[in-house]
């Protein structure tokens, strides 16, 4: 019997000082804020253009953390599903196309003989990637905008455009190869095509 | 033998066809000069260069025509004389066939040479300047990716070496230019090296060599043992195996040493250089010639005269062909470099760069087709040959089914891409092109990653500098309803003394300005603090979080500074002080502005050392402090100066000083309760913020109410309004409105018109919108008119009012 209480009594204890540092492991080493939000919003592509709905990237991500549907961001495509279904362990879903098409990356470049210095457009920018002063030209610093078109509607004369960014010789990407399985029946070597037949 | 050094071995290799006789049975050649060159600005890793001349413009042979644009870019030198024809867009020498930045150079047939300066006495130079020169003659790696020469060296100053490796093992099929060029500029090669062992102070240089090439030994010998340099230069022969060219196979060989994954040979104390950049580097300084021609070999069945020839960079690959004896029909696929590594050409106007080394037009029976591919069978012929030690297979797999993280997991990167997997595989799998494919996907989504992650950073600051301004203006708000009732007894002041108003107001204004400069001083002090601490602990996010708001401090800053000396003027020229005090403090304004300019400055450089990790970082953060102190150390004089000055004025006008003598102190006072206010409406904030905070995080009001959050936020704003009272009891000074406006309507008449011209321009862009509209939308084709013909007679009125106010203007 007394083995028993014994037995009781230190399990009592042992769980007593594990809750002891549990409890103090949670106060000490908090984290700040929501980290599968922050998860989120590290996949999201911060173009900021609320096309989902949102004011902004973060948050649609904590309306994802809670339970809003993954396919909501056009700018990020497919790409940003795939990662957030594998994230969340959810199925990928395609676009949904409501809130837009998935473009290609785009600037915004402003006419600036036709820009009336309205500042306006600084106004919409999520990401201060337009530069001017009131009754000045104005201009978009290209390697900050994101291409999220918030400063097209406010302009009063439509002097910017949005300009798809080229591919140039730093940014080019070697294409995936087509594959085994491009010309179907292809599987055994004797049937090889006629071309490379006839080097035999 | 000149040494006995013992030779290791790499794991893998293969032996593919040598096919190295063909293109060594003529001399070099010399091409004549074309028609025009093309000179890419990209012709090395990194930034592109940046061009210094202009269409039209003469150039001379050698004459620098772009210059590098940072750290890791190159500069570009004409290849020979003539006209700039052209700045455009041209088809490079890029697997993707795309196109880029080019000079087109027009020759005149002169060859005109510039003025050479060359380096004789490298020895007694310092190795930073010879550094730069060599980064001014264009001096870029000519074996692999074209990295500057300089900037490898630049790392090896900072280790200390323990090999300095002469690539000269040239193990590609078909490539000879190696070759050629140790047989052909021997000396000049063994001068480049001293050269280049100068530089890196080495404790052992080794000569790499490929066992097929006697003749270049032989020659490399003689040279050796004729300037006695056996001991310190050693040559070392290696077995003929592909690709003991790669710069880690080589150190492999020659040293038994791995470079470690992710890592570059100058880590653990090596650095290899290609034979043509030691020429390149003899010929830049002994010589004073830039980076101008190399050595290239024409090769392939589709040449009647395959050869190795010196060309001008810039020279059209068509133009070679032609010069080699090409047989179009003949030729199949045309590669640049040599048939494992290189890449094909679909246009044959592309030019010579830097980096080309081969050129080989193969015929359908050298260079078939490739077979088409078959799924992986598992045999594992590739990972024998990997001379990585990779896992090709698995790789395949991974790039194949896109994912990449686990491809990175298994060294991705190490893969040196030099084909021998896809030369094994019984499959015929395009291995190579996979991992190219998988590795350029890899560097997008990481290019991507920062970007957003900057535009995040940007956004967050954003939004905290409208909560910050949504915030003083309330506070602004908030004063202004307060001294409401004490204008009428600042009048009673005033109509006393009405001389003396303009001054007091002036001063008034100065002292708030004050006030606020202050606020500001102390909010930039406590952030340059943060950032301080967050540069301590690496937090790299907050770093630039912190950097942005403290560049935003000291904008407000130095914009409430540039407001205080418009101000400030008002009661100096009443006082009539001496000139030399006046000037005084101006000087003192201008180191002051001066020394902060500094500060930024080397901020700014931080930042930029952050970004590349260099090593100085330290070093510049001293600077930064020196900086900042020597600014804080101006302002403090800048105030003494100006204290004083205000002082000796006051003394000076002694009607005013009866006058102010009792509000001076009043106005002392209320300074002090304005900051005892700021502060109370920051504890405000701080705890309206957290109990914000708190509630976002789900606890309930009671729990809030627990936490005495709440209680401490009433205390707060209690005192807020306490203190509030008091200083409207006690400043009786603030007429400030009446000469706000007076001050900010100097002219109506200009500014009306500006406004109607605004107005007008408005006007007529909505009316070109309404039009744009009604060719989209021609179902509302009848709203959209009569809107249209709304703004039409709107924009008529504006434009009358416009041109009567014009009008009145002339009159005056
Ligand atoms: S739609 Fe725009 S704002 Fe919304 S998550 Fe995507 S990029 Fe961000
Ligand atoms: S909104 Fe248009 S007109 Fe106004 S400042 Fe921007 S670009 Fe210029
Ligand atoms: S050599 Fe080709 S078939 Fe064999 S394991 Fe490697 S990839 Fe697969
Ligand atoms: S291409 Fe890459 S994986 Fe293939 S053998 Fe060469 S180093 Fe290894």
């Amino acid at each position: 019997m007394t083995t028993i209480l014994i037995a009781v009594g230190i399990l009592l204890l042992l769980s007593l000082i594990f809750g002891a540092i549990l409890g103090f492991a949670n106060v000490r080493f908090h984290v700040e804020g929501d980290p599968i939000v922050e998860q989120i919003d590290a996949i999201l592509p911060q173009t900021q253009c609320g096309q989902c709905g949102h004011p902004g990237c973060r948050p649609y991500a904590e309306a994802i953390a809670n339970g809003e549907a993954i396919n909501h961001c056009p700018p990020g495509g497919q790409a940003t599903i795939q990662a957030l279904a594998d994230l969340l362990d959810v199925e990928a879903i395609p676009l949904d196309g409501d809130h837009g098409e998935e473009t290609a990356k785009r600037v915004a470049v402003i006419r600036e003989d036709e820009c009336i210095g309205c500042t306006k457009c600084i106004q919409a920018c999520p990401v201060d990637a337009i530069l001017g002063a009131a009754k000045q030209m104005h201009t978009v610093i290209a390697d900050e905008c994101t291409g999220c078109d918030l400063c097209i509607e406010p302009c009063p004369v439509d002097c910017i455009d949005m300009v798809e960014i080229g591919v140039t010789a730093k940014t080019w990407s070697w294409d995936k190869p087509v594959g085994p399985m491009s010309r179907p029946g292809n599987l055994i070597a004797t049937d090889r095509q006629p071309s490379t037949e006839a080097s035999h | 033998m000149s040494s006995a050094a013992t030779i290791f071995d790499f794991h893998g290799g293969i032996h593919p066809e040598q096919n190295k006789t063909q293109s060594l049975q003529l001399p070099l050649g010399k091409p004549k000069l074309p028609q025009e060159l093309i000179l890419p600005l990209g012709q090395h890793i990194g930034q592109a260069s940046r061009p210094l001349v202009h269409v039209g413009d003469y150039v001379l042979k050698g004459q620098t025509i772009a210059i590098n644009n940072g750290f890791l870019s190159s500069f570009l030198h004409a290849p020979t004389s003539g006209h700039i024809k052209a700045i455009e867009e041209k088809a490079i020498a890029h697997p993707s066939g795309l196109q880029d930045a080019c000079i087109v150079l027009e020759p005149d047939n002169q060859e005109t040479w510039c003025e050479l300066h060359p380096l004789p006495l490298w020895q007694e130079s310092t190795k930073t300047d010879v550094l730069t020169y060599l980064a001014e003659m264009g001096i870029v790696g000519m074996g692999g990716a074209g990295f500057p020469t300089q900037v490898k060296l630049q790392g090896a100053q900072k280790n200390n070496l323990e090999y300095l490796i002469i690539n000269a093992a040239e193990c590609e099929p078909y490539i000879t230019a190696d070759d050629m060029l140790i047989r052909e500029k021997t000396a000049q090669l063994v001068q480049g090296i001293q050269i280049l062992q100068f530089l890196a102070e080495a404790n052992e240089v080794l000569i790499g060599i490929e066992d097929n090439k006697p003749k270049a030994i032989e020659r490399l010998q003689n040279e050796l043992r004729i300037r006695h340099l056996e001991k310190q230069i050693k040559l070392v022969v290696v077995p003929t195996k592909y690709p003991s060219g790669g710069e880690k196979q080589l150190i492999q060989l020659l040293t038994d040493q791995e470079v470690p994954s992710g890592k570059h040979p100058i880590d653990i104390g090596i650095i290899c250089q290609n034979v043509g950049t030691c020429v390149a580097i003899y010929d830049a300084i002994v010589l004073g010639k830039p980076l101008i021609s190399r050595i290239t070999t024409l090769t392939g069945d589709a040449l009647s005269q395959p050869q190795n020839v010196e060309v001008l960079l810039g020279t059209p690959i068509e133009h070679l062909l032609n010069y080699a004896g090409c047989d179009a029909s003949q030729l199949q696929r045309l590669i640049m470099g040599g048939p494992m590594m290189g890449f094909t050409l679909e246009n044959h106007a592309v030019p010579v760069v830097k980096t080309t080394n081969c050129i080989l037009a193969g015929t359908a029976k050298e260079l078939p087709q490739p077979a088409p591919e078959q799924a992986c069978i598992r045999c594992g012929m590739c990972e024998q040959v990997c001379p990585a030690s990779l896992l090709p297979q698995q790789l395949l797999w991974f790039t194949k089914s896109q994912e990449f993280e686990k491809a990175e997991h298994y060294n991705l990167f190490d893969c040196i891409e030099c084909g021998a997997c896809s030369y094994v595989c019984p499959s015929n799998i395009p291995l190579v092109q996979y991992y190219r494919h998988g590795k350029s996907e890899i560097r997008e989504a990481r290019e991507a990653n920062i970007k957003s992650d900057h535009a995040k950073i940007r956004f967050e600051a954003r939004k905290a500098r409208q909560e910050a301004e949504a915030a003083e203006k309330e506070a602004k708000r908030l004063a202004r309803t307060k001294p409401a009732p004490k204008k009428d007894h600042d009048k009673k002041v005033a109509a006393g003394t009405p001389e003396a108003a303009k001054p007091s107001t002036a001063n008034d204004a100065s002292k708030k300005l004050k006030i606020d400069i202050a606020i500001a001083k102390a909010k930039l002090k406590k952030l340059e603090k943060a950032l301080t601490t967050a540069q301590e602990e690496e937090r790299s996010e907050s770093i630039s979080q912190l950097q942005i708001e403290v560049d935003e401090q000291k904008n407000t800053l130095s914009q409430l500074e540039t407001e205080l000396s418009t101000v400030a003027p008002a009661p100096v020229k009443t006082a009539k002080v001496t000139n030399s005090e006046e000037a005084a403090i101006k000087q003192l304004k201008i180191d002051t502005a001066i020394a902060k300019a500094a500060v930024k400055k080397i901020e700014k450089a931080i930042k930029r050392a952050e970004d590349i990790n260099a090593p100085e970082l330290g070093e510049l953060n001293q600077q930064l402090e020196t900086a900042t102190s020597r600014a804080a150390e101006l302002d403090k004089s800048l105030t003494a100066a100006k204290d004083a000055f205000e002082k000796s004025s006051t003394e000076k006008n002694s009607i005013t000083v009866e006058r102010k003598g009792p509000s001076d102190t009043d106005q002392v006072a209320s300074k002090k309760l304005k900051i005892d206010i700021a502060i109370a409406n920051a504890a405000v904030k701080k705890a309206k913020k957290n109990i914000d905070a708190m509630k976002s995080d789900g606890l309930d009001e009671s729990a809030i109410e627990a936490s005495g959050l709440t209680k401490k936020l009433n205390e707060n704003e209690a005192k807020v309004t306490a203190l509030q009272a008091q200083l409207a009891q006690l400043t009786p000074s603030s007429t400030n409105t009446s000469s706000d406006t007076k001050a900010e309507a100097p002219n109506p008449l200009a500014d009306q018109i500006k406004k109607q011209k605004i107005a007008v321009a408005l006007a007529k862009a909505q009316l070109s919108k309404l039009n744009k509209k009604l060719e989209k939308e021609p179902e509302n084709a009848a709203e959209i008119q009569i809107a249209i013909s709304e703004k039409q007679a709107a924009q008529m009125v504006a434009e009358t009012e416009l041109s009567q106010l014009l009008n009145t203007q002339e009159k005056n």
